[in-house]
């Protein structure tokens, strides 16, 4: 097992650095001079270009230019925003928190509404729940969400009048934020309208954005499951006299698992890839839609600093996601080395 | 009173391409410890005949029979609830491949403790003993620490001996051993078989040892059940049956047996089990049969002298003359 | 024997009687028979768009500002599914775009098939230096959100529907380098590339006639699966305004100029978005009946 999770983490390290590659040649590919791209100023005068260069490091070699851009990475200095000259670094920390937390929701909601759904679907195999079930998960899985996000609105918003349109919480609450997650500092603040208000702020975005992970988790429990159903010791089970809920329940999903752990793996790159349009569509002041913000605003240090952030939290989420998988999975944890 | 009746029982699967009957008819009876063998080659439906039995087959297959019962209960007509109190506590089986019919993701120790904790009113310090004396009674060297391993840690033969313990777990009357030995070491093989009637002997269950060997069965059983393509074609105890085989199909399963060989080379028998396409007319062995007449080309044989055969051989192991000709001739 | 017969009973030649074959496992699958006939229509709109469509998708009507479709009040008859806000016709505009939507679609898998077949094969032929080089950018590219990097990319390439093709595109390399290496690696343990390679194939000849055909059955299905989020993503980075650019009626782009009448016209909303839906469903249903059909074995989506 330690051998295992040590093998996962070297193999990263190459592509995270070629993740910060891709992000330094990013600026310097960009249409224009690249140093008046950072430094978001216009009609420069020569001596000002000279000493930008200067600062940014562009008077140097290609290669030292990439060491020092490395170094400060090293440090936590990813530069600053020429919006706002604060460091991409806190700019970062202080949106990371919403993301999070919509993601976890609608991860949470994909779970719980895919799982289950996939196991029943294969026990009741070729039933009408089974065929509806499928047809409903090929639906949400072709769903273009930056529209299902409109539709949500429309009905839940606009029509009946249920949900906010967008944001976090509404504007009437005020409280600290240790942890940044606003549900959880809500509960902690002992204000119960303001949770309430955080709450019913997060379901749409979480439906909009958990839709797909929960297609994709509902078909491939349903298939392991199914995969599961046909082994031998799923026959052992059921001459142990065994019943059925159990030997679904416990023996065929157990294992079932360790084949969707790895699908929700995957997921978690579609999962920031859905923050992108949900962000923008619900006006969540998460990653996301900082990073098209900054897109919109030509605010490149920003955009550099983001992908690598988000490349590195992706891969971090990928790992302990392989961790996981070896820890349910027998036939790994219990192997010396 | 038998503990186990079967009586006219058949098995039709759905399949694509309409029903297949994997099982026609087939009868079986068992008295409490005695020893039955069922041989047949794959495809018979041994193993099928069984699982019907222990209520293990897919929903795809259709169960008939006049009669299933154990100890003078009827199967058929038992709740499916009452059935699978059963399986496990008074029927119990083990089966052909071990190392896939443990479930990798739990150790051995939950899987036999599972058991008696369906079965069984024992509290848990009750049950963890009765595991380990399970252990180092199916041979299994220091018990205590193998029931927290986990199936990939065993081998086939340690397996299949974990198998063992957890199906004797809750003393079954009858064990069905479903070609326990075939995907074994040949070393293995033997220890496996002992250990099987050891323990037989000494709970008193009774035994139902499915295999294609006949070496096996001459070693193990008291009765011999022998299936072809879903019948039985011959049903007798163990000695008459090897001394004076009356089916041809059971005569050419012995020639087949290394000890028995006469020439050079040992016999065979030509062509395979039919499957669903290609059933012959008339006796389902008509093909592969030595002595094959027109009349077993056409007409589906009765049983005659404990064999399905239109012609069951005489004491010498030659055919005999067909009924219709026999009564046609007096 | 039994072949001979089957031979002659349907008849024809070998490749007559694989596509029969490919016919009636795919036409087992209703939802897929489904799909390919939605799929047919959504072509025949995109080749024939100017016969189909009532009107030009450009040409605004000034006295007809987000008429309602016609089944609703204050319909109107010459606008089947109703009018934007700048009196543009819905109904036309959707027609025409599903030409973008198909095109950028086709564009997308013909330089994704090329590109990742070409690098899976050459990796996974010359094994090596080479192929660690590719496999390790490959996952360079996995590690960035699909989205992200296509929008940075589009970024660099200056906005419209060409860069978010290229851009999409790249995304989309590393699933078709990955299959094809691997499925490369596994053929040419084959005895019958060994055999080639004995009878003096060349590395070309051998890669390309022996091995990639029998590679191909995933590869056509991870394209159609492919070209199915192809069109999903080319709608996002429409409806994200760096994709294609006004006034092209593509169906992402329609829907983000929509954005802001959410509330008052349902219908602006509503039907682009369902073009988008329905196209990539129907092909969806046509990808799974394609899996069936090609390969009972490969059950991953």
């Amino acid at each position: 097992m330690f051998r295992y999770t040590l093998n996962k983490v070297a193999l990263t390290i190459p592509t995270l650095i070629g993740v910060t590659i891709v992000a330094f040649a990013f600026i310097r590919l960009l249409p224009g001079d690249p140093i008046l791209l950072l430094a978001g100023e216009r009609g420069v005068t020569e001596e000002r270009y000279t000493q930008l260069a200067a600062q940014f490091g562009f008077d140097q070699p290609l290669w030292q230019q990439y060491l020092i851009f490395m170094g400060n990475l090293l440090q936590g200095d990813l530069g600053n925003s020429f919006v706002t000259k604060q460091p991409v670094l806190t700019e970062f920390l202080a949106r990371f928190p919403a993301t999070l937390e919509l993601s976890i929701f609608a991860m949470l909601l994909a779970l719980i509404v895919g799982l289950p759904a996939g196991v029943i679907a294969a026990v009741r195999r070729g039933t009408f729940f089974d065929h509806t079930l499928m047809t409903v998960s090929l639906t949400g899985y072709s769903m273009p969400i930056f529209w299902w996000g409109l539709l949500l609105i429309i009905l839940f918003s606009s029509i009946l009048g249920w949900t906010p349109v967008s944001g976090r919480i509404s504007v009437m609450y005020f409280f600290d934020m240790p942890t940044g997650l606003m549900t959880i500092d809500a509960l902690f603040s002992g204000d119960k309208g303001a949770f309430r208000s955080a709450l019913s702020h997060l379901i749409l975005p979480s439906i909009a954005l958990g839709t797909i992970p929960m297609a994709v988790i509902a078909r491939q429990t349903r298939s392991a499951i199914l995969e599961v159903l046909g082994e031998d010791y799923i026959r052992t089970a059921r001459a142990k006299g065994i019943s059925a809920w159990r030997i679904v329940g416990l023996h065929a999903l157990r294992n079932a698992l360790i084949t969707v752990v790895t699908v929700i793996g995957l997921q978690v790159g579609v999962l920031f890839a859905g923050a992108i349009l949900t962000e923008t569509i619900f006006a969540w002041p998460g990653i996301g839609k900082w990073m098209i913000d900054s897109i919109y605003r030509r605010d490149y240090q920003v955009v550099q600093g983001g992908l690598i952030l988000i490349a590195g939290i992706v891969m971090i989420v990928n790992l302990i996601v392989d961790f996981l998988y070896g820890l349910i999975n027998p036939r790994i944890r219990h192997t010396r080395g | 009173m038998p503990l186990l009746e079967i009586q006219n029982l058949s098995v039709d699967f759905a399949t694509a391409h309409g029903k297949f009957r994997a099982v026609d008819g087939v009868n079986l009876t068992v008295d409490p410890g005695e020893t039955v063998a069922i041989v047949g080659e794959s495809g018979s439906g041994k193993s099928v005949s069984m699982l019907a039995l222990m209520g293990l087959l897919p929903w795809t297959a259709t169960i008939t029979a006049d009669r299933m019962a154990l100890d003078g209960r009827d199967l058929l007509t038992m709740s499916k609830r009452q059935r699978r109190s059963l399986a496990g506590k008074d029927i119990a089986m083990i089966f052909q491949e071990p190392m896939t019919s443990l479930n990798p993701c739990f150790t051995v120790g939950f899987q036999i403790d599972e058991i008696l904790k369906t079965h069984m009113s024992l509290t848990r310090k009750e049950r963890d003993r009765r595991a380990i004396e399970l252990m180092s009674l199916v041979g299994i060297p220091s018990p205590e620490s193998r029931l927290s391993a986990f199936p990939h840690q065993l081998s086939g033969g340690m397996s299949q001996r974990v198998m063992i313990a957890m199906m004797i777990a809750c003393n079954p009357r009858l064990l069905i051993a479903d070609e326990p030995t075939t995907a074994l070491d040949v070393t293995i093989q033997a220890q496996i078989l002992e250990l099987l009637l050891t323990l037989q002997q000494e709970t008193g269950m009774a035994l139902v040892l499915i295999t294609h060997d006949m070496g096996v069965v001459a070693e193990t059983a008291q009765r011999v059940v022998v299936q072809y393509a879903g019948q039985q074609v011959e049903a007798r105890p163990v000695l008459d049956l090897f001394d004076m085989p009356r089916h041809p199909y059971t005569q050419a399963l012995l020639a087949a047996l290394p000890e028995r060989a006469t020439s050079q080379h040992l016999p065979s028998i030509p062509g395979v089990v039919p499957g669903q396409f290609d059933r012959p007319a008339g006796c389902l062995f008509n093909p592969r049969c030595e002595y094959a007449t027109d009349l077993c080309r056409s007409t589906p044989p009765v049983v005659r002298d404990g064999a399905l055969c239109h012609m069951p051989l005489d004491d010498a192991g030659n055919p005999t003359q067909p009924k219709i000709l026999a009564e046609a001739a007096s | 024997m039994s072949t001979a017969t089957t031979t002659s009973d349907i008849g024809g030649s070998p490749r007559t009687r694989a596509i029969a074959e490919f016919w009636h496992y795919f036409s087992e699958n209703k939802g897929a028979v489904v799909g390919l006939c939605f799929v047919g229509i959504v072509i025949c709109c995109a080749i024939f768009a100017p016969l189909i469509a009532p009107y030009s998708p450009e040409e605004q009507f000034r006295d007809y500002f987000l008429v309602p479709p016609v089944w609703e009040d204050g319909g109107s008859s010459m606008f089947l599914l109703g009018t934007d806000a700048v009196g543009r016709d819905i109904l036309s505009r959707l027609i025409y775009g599903a030409r973008y939507s198909l095109a950028a679609g086709c564009v997308i898998i013909a330089l994704t098939l090329t590109s990742g077949i070409g690098l899976g094969l050459t990796a996974g032929y010359v094994r090596g230096w080479f192929e660690v080089l590719v496999m390790r950018l490959m996952d360079i590219i996995l590690s960035v959100p699909s989205l992200l990097l296509a929008l940075v990319l589009v970024t660099v390439l200056g906005p419209g529907l060409f860069s978010a093709i290229v851009a999409i595109a790249v995304t989309y390399v590393p699933h078709f380098v990955r299959l094809t290496r691997a499925q490369v690696i596994s053929e040419a343990q084959r005895d019958y590339v060994t055999a080639s390679r004995v009878a003096g194939a060349g590395t070309l000849r051998l890669m390309v006639i022996a091995i990639l055909p029998n590679c191909m059955a995933p590869l056509i299905v991870q394209a159609t699966m492919s070209f199915s989020t192809s069109i999903l993503d080319v709608a996002a980075l429409g409806f994200l305004g760096v994709g294609a650019q006004p006034p092209t009626p593509e169906w992402g782009r329609m829907l983000a100029e929509a954005r802001e009448f959410i509330t008052r016209a349902w219908w602006v909303v509503t039907f682009p978005g369902l073009a988008i839906l329905l196209t990539v469903l129907a092909i969806n249903l046509m990808g799974d009946g394609l899996r069936d059909a090609l390969d009972p074995k490969m059950k991953r989506s």
